[in-house]
């Protein structure tokens, strides 16, 4: 067994099983408030500081960093083992589902690679069904929330403005870093949206724009507690400001943005309370004759062993789906539909988000002089969903609002860079051709809309009866079913693109579909994947109650994607870390008090 | 730029270990086996234990040095080469005749596109564009001998540039020459991918990123001002 930190025969409080944002977030706080952890990761031990590709260029590797059926986001990109397919770990789809799982197997999974966009779910977020009938309402409101969202956003380092729209809370004061200046199109972006009355406001991301105050914040986030502080300052004096270059994707070497194993293993495992178990794929839960969880089985990777480990506490974090999985297969005769399942839930309600993109050209933008644009490599302004009175009012198609992400500009130059020069230069090649090139490279955008999808009784995931991985685990097996809400809302979305593009002066490329279906990303390729075991007041519709444990078996918790009850435009991730904060103070106060 | 004298990752002695172990393992289980009769017949032998994957050899930290796994800091692809050199020449070229020289930069050969093509054309799974670039480089031999009596890199300028014009845009191209503007606007697309992702490329273009900045500003009074903004 390979650990960083085992000891002779471990007493465990807490197995937690993922080291994601759910699963680092929860070994973090459990281990600052001084529980025994044990952390069990899927995927191999990984470590950003010395492994990131920082600086390196296209030409230094591979197909000049272009993605391919390995590494889906380029050769860069910081997944490990993962990606629209594992390795030895397949899924399947139920005839007429398309869904696309994507997955990583490596320590901090998929917080090592994502976008970083941090934005806070709103009041109406969290009572969705009470404002338009539909879905489900979550069983806390938002103003339970804020503190968390306000002390997660305080503890990895998110930038933003001051904004408070509809729907579109702001954070307490002195909460967020401030935002990186706009770049050339984006604030061309904004000048074409201020007559349409769309909102073009800085966006919020998990990226340092200065140091963290080291000094003050460990005891604001962790009062009258000296572990969690010694531990906090030491980790926060370790991450440097964003230097404005190399692509967020590819992980941060000087841990200017959050990263799971940047930002909360490291002061997790300063506590000495962590044991780290990587390679560690877990199975299944184990319980006792009291129908309490004992423990987890997990197969050790590299030698194939079967493993049994036991502690007095139970946390699921493997990702929202993985989750679903491991307690579908944890059967036994109290729970003969997996553990904690009493209610027939778990695998129900899976979302992702919807996703519909177009590219323009902007004249405007051709032909301008050499200026750095990388920026923080990732959004610097965004439109948050501006359309809640026409919904309220009836006067739209679709129920439910979304956001727009976009992008362009003069980033760096990498494969397939003027792929699409053929039809704009009529064919051009010779000098023609690089002149074409000089003039249109920086003038291409693009814009992505991502939205709420409201969950549905068609969309979910179930053991599948035959198949298993390689580790002879039965695999899951997606349903998949977009309702009208989203397929208009993507087609919406096409629309709106549309209308920017032409008061920017811009042309579309491509097509702009008035067919939603035509337009709307493949689900679960947004990788927004969430639901499956979630949240709620009644046990007989919900497997967790709001802190994430189950109604069925009170020392096993939730703390992953899999909690969520409705999926917002918001992307998840920030909302996954808040929760789990909430959840782990929970979980703390109930073994003190004896009741796990 | 980071420091990288990093010394516990030896990636290239590990891949080959475990790819020798492999080696041995497929060769294991080719050894032919004896019929079931005649095994029934002998009492079991215990035998030296075949090769397999050791799982001390096994690396629990650092990149693995499998596809899904790569070594990122020195980075190289690992598939062998397809086109022969006669092949190359010819695709040399014609990336000049799609990217050269010009007082601003380099010819596309010179910061070499036609090793990126072969490296891309012959990547595990590319059996279509190999296809596609091979008999491409054998028509554009093949029509430049037929019309000036030479190989396309032995043409004039002027001939070269005779072919390209028929086949350089799919849409206005002669039906007998539909599959040589695929294969040109192929060949122009892997061009610029090799071309302008090149420090000479990059500073053709002007991109001036990927350097650490103190702070970031966003565009000046100039292009404000050109873009019309404020």
């Amino acid at each position: 067994m390979y650990s960083r930190r085992s000891k002779v025969a471990p007493q465990y409080d807490v197995i937690v099983v993922g080291s994601g944002a759910g699963g680092g977030m929860a070994a973090y706080q459990l281990s600052v408030q001084g529980l025994k952890v044990l952390l069990l990761e899927a995927g191999r031990d990984y470590d950003p500081v010395t492994e990131t590709p920082m600086f390196q260029t296209p030409k230094d590797a591979p197909l000049r960093g272009g993605g391919n059926a390995d590494k889906p986001f380029g050769f860069y990109d910081a997944t490990v083992d993962g990606g629209w397919r594992v390795p030895g770990e397949p899924f399947t789809t139920a005839p007429g589902s398309q869904f696309s799982w994507w997955r990583s197997r490596m320590l901090g999974g998929r917080t090592n690679h994502w976008g970083r966009i941090s934005l806070r779910m709103g009041p109406y977020d969290f009572k969705p069904k009470s404002r338009d009938g539909l879905g489900a309402d979550w069983p806390m409101t938002y103003d339970t929330m804020a503190p968390y969202y306000d002390k997660t956003e305080l503890l990895i380092g998110v930038y933003g403005g001051e904004d408070d729209l509809e729907n579109t809370p702001r954070s307490s004061p002195g909460v967020l870093q401030p935002p990186p200046a706009a770049r050339s199109y984006e604030l061309l972006a904004k000048q074409a949206c201020d007559p349409l009355e769309i909102p073009v406001i800085p966006a919020h991301r998990a990226v340092l724009t200065q140091r963290q105050d080291s000094a003050r914040l460990p005891a604001r986030l962790h009062p009258g507690n000296a572990l969690a502080q010694r531990v906090l300052r030491q980790s926060m004096n370790e991450r440097m400001a964003c230097f404005y270059a190399t692509d967020c994707g590819r992980g941060c070497s000087i841990k200017a943005n959050f990263q799971s194993t940047t930002v909360l293993l490291p002061p997790a495992m300063a506590t000495g309370n962590v044991t780290l178990i990587t390679d560690a794929m877990v199975r299944e839960v184990s319980i006792d004759a009291q129908g309490k969880a004992s423990g987890v089985h997990y197969i050790d990777k590299l030698t194939r062993v079967d493993h049994h480990v036991t502690a007095k506490v139970v946390v699921l974090a493997a990702s929202a789906c993985e989750t679903s999985r491991i307690m579908l297969n944890s059967r036994s005769t109290q729970f003969p539909n997996g553990i904690a399942n009493s209610s027939g839930v778990v695998g129900k309600y899976l979302m992702d988000t919807v996703g519909a993109g177009l590219s323009a050209q902007i004249p405007r933008l051709e032909g301008l002089p050499p200026v750095n644009e990388d920026g923080t490599a990732g959004i610097h302004m965004y439109m948050p969903w501006w359309m809640y009175g026409e919904q309220k009012a009836g006067k739209m198609s679709f129920a439910r609002g979304y956001h727009i992400e976009f992008g362009g500009g003069r980033g760096m130059p990498g494969p397939g860079i003027f792929g699409g020069l053929e039809s704009f230069t009529q064919g051009a090649y010779g000098r023609k051709f690089k002149e074409e090139a000089r003039r249109y490279y920086g003038s291409f955008m693009y814009f992505d809309g991502r939205g709420e999808m409201i969950p549905n009784e068609d969309s979910y995931c179930e053991i599948d009866p035959v198949a298993v991985d390689q580790w002879g685990i039965p695999v899951l097996r997606f349903h998949w079913k977009w309702s009208e809400h989203e397929t208009q809302q993507a087609a919406h979305m096409h629309k709106t693109f549309a209308e920017i593009i032409d008061k920017m002066g811009g042309t579309v490329q491509g097509t702009v579909q008035t067919d939603g279906s035509k337009a709307i990303a493949t689900g679960g390729s947004i990788i927004h994947e969430v639901g499956t075991v979630r949240m709620g007041s009644d046990p007989k519709t919900s497997v967790l109650n709001e802190f994430g444990q189950t109604w069925d078996v009170k020392n096993l918790f939730v703390t992953d994607g899999a909690t969520f009850v409705s999926n917002a435009d918001k992307n998840p991730t920030l909302s996954i870390l808040a929760l789990a904060w909430r959840s782990c103070d929970h979980l703390v106060a109930e073994l003190k008090r004896g009741n796990l | 730029m980071r420091d990288d004298g990093n010394d516990d990752s030896k990636p290239a002695g590990q891949g080959i270990a475990r790819r020798d172990a492999l080696k041995a393992m497929a060769a294991a289980a080719m050894v032919p086996m004896l019929p079931e009769s005649a095994a029934a017949s002998v009492a079991p032998v215990v035998r030296a234990p075949l090769p397999m994957f050791e799982e001390t050899q096994a690396k629990r930290k650092g990149p693995r040095g499998t596809p899904s796994d790569p070594v990122l800091q020195v980075a190289k692809a690992d598939w062998p080469n397809k086109l022969q050199l006669r092949e190359l020449t010819t695709l040399a070229a014609l990336c000049d005749m799609i990217i050269p020289a010009d007082a601003k930069s380099p010819a596309a050969s010179a910061v070499g596109a036609p090793a990126y093509i072969n490296e891309w054309a012959s990547r595990p799974g590319g059996d279509a564009s190999l296809v596609r670039v091979r008999g491409g480089l054998a028509w554009l031999d093949r029509e430049s001998n037929t019309r000036f009596g030479t190989r396309f890199h032995l043409a004039t300028n002027a001939q070269r540039t005779a072919i390209c014009d028929d086949i350089c845009y799919l849409p206005k191209a002669k039906p007998e020459h539909q599959f040589a503007a695929q294969f040109f606007d192929t060949i122009r697309d892997q061009t610029a991918t090799a071309f302008y992702t090149t420090p000479q490329g990059w500073k053709d273009l002007g991109y001036i990123g990927n350097v650490a900045m103190p702070k970031f500003e966003g565009p000046n009074a100039e292009i404000r001002r050109k873009i019309g903004v404020e």
